[in-house]
């Protein structure tokens, strides 16, 4: 039953261990703690590395993980979307820790693919309500004062599967339309200023360069206070993927406005209600109506270790358990971990930097007894905002809104350390 | 309508008010032609401005709906496989099974215009003259019911007279009116009697095979 959810990680550690020693250790013991009775193999046998140089440097001029590494990766969920080319997939969150998202473990959400720019050949348009419509080009945009900041982008659907149940086993697939990165670009604010705003210009729409053109109506007001046209992720380059070469940063809103390999802002007197705030990211309630422009993310959290994905295998003791905490309403002041499904809580620590709009790490660690566990956390904002339960959330909102489902997560733990995700009362 | 701090609303009112003093700060850049700008400037609203002149008949949308559309939206817009229903849906959306259509939810004509126009057909966008594009858009409230004479022709002159029915229940976000986001000190200590249960997702099991291995 737990060979399905068994982390591959540990298969491949042993199985090479177990080719490259020769010894016939088993799967599970290669893998934990080594009975000291014999000597540990690893210890006693000269391993190759240790005796016959490797690769000197420029074999990898761009270094890539470790091949032990090679389970890491995004996935998606097949039958969730008719084509890949218009798709998502899924950032591994339980292979990862600390707050920064690696470029290349960033989920992607396309609508028409991904576009493959030459730098060379992009620009930047800004029209309509300025008083000098402008072109810049990459060059340009270079030679603006720069800003860098944390934050993270979460798609509005994120969780948006689990609305009528427990339906996905993983963090990866329930909560992994999210990363967190460091951007550095110029503030939208100083680009719009450059070209002159008019008094009459109350919104903005950005437009993508890609074959799905895509577009959203933003409010001057966020436009003005922290977003940012960004050329660097993590210090490098953005990924084709994630939008290369600019991409606009909407820190705290929802993931679809941070529009990709953005090439023209349109500044207008009103909102264009185009089709992604109207068809899509409009939040159906069970009377039928829908709510419209639901920007901000709200405070949200999920344990992302141990997780249907991060199993238990040491039976029991001590345990850490982590996860990641984030709001788009500002920083995280509190987690609470409880192990009971609810019934009591404890203040987990938030470990490295809490900024402000960006993913907070948390762990708490116990002594595992090796009965089962129901493990939730609970995140609470800077703004005093609770993260609500799957119930409390579904009595507000119906379960036909697809988006903006930050309620409570719960990890059901079993004896031997496999793990489900699940609903309790 | 927006919930932003008085602060904020100040600081972005005093830049709108100063916003040309400083325009041209950096010296960067450079004015667009207006070649340029028309070039790019494609989007439409739904009072109507941004659409070109054109029109398009009912029958003339559904010659090249066969032809661009129907492979993945169906004859009639009931959708293939997971692709988009474009019709039908009328009375669901407080159902169970909510079917969101041009019909039955899309509040505005002019949003499926300028999406037909950006991103259609899919593969092969702005490929579409806007004729075309009146056409389809013209099929589209046919196959909805929405207009009942394959001799209907939707041009820019008359877009306006065609607002969708579902537009009236869109309403603006008020999350913050709800009580689950009522500031309160939570729970710590024995915040229930019982825990059960309620629901596994083994039992739909639809999560995706590991690949590994």
């Amino acid at each position: 039953m737990s060979d399905s959810i068994e982390s591959p990680a540990k298969k491949i550690a042993s199985r090479r261990n177990f080719l490259k020693s020769g010894l016939a250790l088993g799967g599970a013991a290669a893998a934990g703690t080594i009975a000291a009775a014999a000597g540990d193999p690893d210890i006693l046998e000269k391993k190759d590395w240790n005796q016959y140089p490797g690769d000197g440097v420029d074999v990898r001029p761009y270094g890539a993980p470790s091949e032990f590494e090679a389970h890491v990766k995004r996935k998606n969920v097949p039958w969730l979307t008719a084509d890949p080319i218009s798709s998502v997939n899924f950032t591994p969150l339980h292979d990862l820790d600390g707050i920064i998202t690696p470029n290349g473990l960033c989920f992607e959400r396309h609508h028409s693919g991904i576009a493959e720019i030459n730098p060379a050949e992009h620009r930047l348009m800004i029209n309509g309500l300025v008083d000098k419509e402008m072109v810049f080009t990459m060059e340009d945009l270079l030679r603006f004062p720069r800003k860098n900041q944390v934050n993270f982008l979460e798609c509005a659907a994120n969780s948006g599967m689990e609305w009528r149940g427990a339906q996905l086993n993983g963090c990866q697939f329930t909560h992994g339309m999210i990363h967190n990165v460091m951007y550095t670009g110029v503030p939208l604010r100083t680009i719009l200023e450059e070209a002159g705003i008019k008094g009459t210009a109350k919104w903005l729409l950005p437009e993508g360069a890609d074959a799905s053109g895509m577009t959203r109506s933003i409010p001057i007001e966020k436009a003005l206070d922290d977003c940012l046209v960004a050329w660097k992720m993590n210090g490098e380059a953005l990924r084709p993927e994630q939008g290369y070469p600019l991409r606009l940063v909407v820190p705290g809103w929802e993931g679809n406005m941070w529009v990709k390999w953005l090439r023209r802002i349109e500044l207008g007197d009103k909102p264009w209600h185009h089709r992604e705030e109207t068809s899509k990211y409009t939040d159906l309630m069970a009377n039928g109506k829908a709510r419209r422009f639901t920007w901000e993310m709200d405070v949200k959290s999920v344990i992302t270790n141990p997780s249907p994905q991060a199993t238990l295998k040491h039976k029991k003791g001590f345990t850490v358990l982590t996860g990641v905490a984030w709001s788009g309403r500002g920083t995280v002041n509190r987690v609470d971990v409880s192990i009971d499904g609810g019934k009591n809580w404890q203040q987990a620590r938030i470990d490295g930097p809490s900024l402000n709009k960006s993913m907070h790490r948390f762990y708490y660690e116990f002594d595992w007894d090796g009965s089962e566990l129901l493990l939730q956390s609970r995140a609470i904002d800077s703004e005093g905002f609770v993260q609500p339960t799957k119930d409390a959330l579904r009595a507000v909102r119906g379960t036909n809104s697809i988006y903006h489902n930050n309620s409570i997560q719960t990890w059901h733990v079993k004896k031997d350390g496999s793990i489900e995700n699940v609903e309790v009362s | 309508m927006l919930k932003f701090p008085k602060a904020v609303a100040i600081a972005v009112a005093a830049s709108l008010l100063c916003g040309s003093a400083i325009a041209g700060k950096y010296n960067l850049g450079r004015e667009a032609l207006k070649e340029e700008v028309a070039a790019w400037d494609i989007d439409v609203r739904p009072d109507g401005q941004g659409l070109p002149e054109g029109q398009g008949t009912v029958a003339q949308g559904e010659e090249i709906w066969a032809e661009k559309c129907a492979a993945c939206h169906g004859d009639f817009g009931e959708g293939v496989d997971r692709w988009p229903v474009i019709a039908g849906g009328v009375d669901t959306l407080a159902g169970d099974d909510p079917v969101k259509t041009v019909g039955s939810y899309w509040p505005y004509l002019s949003t499926v215009w300028d999406y037909v126009n950006r991103a259609m057909p899919f593969s092969e966008a702005r490929s579409l003259e806007p004729d075309e594009v009146y056409a389809l858009t013209a099929y589209i409230l046919y196959i909805n019911d929405l207009v009942d004479d394959e001799d209907y022709e939707l041009s820019k002159k008359n877009f306006l007279e065609k607002p969708l029915p579902n537009e009236a229940n869109f309403i603006e976000d008020d999350r913050l009116e709800s009580p689950v986001f009522k500031v309160a000190e939570p729970c710590m200590k024995d915040c229930k009697a019982d825990v059960k249960i309620t629901g596994r997702a083994r039992i739909l099991d639809v999560t995706p095979e590991t690949d590994d291995d």
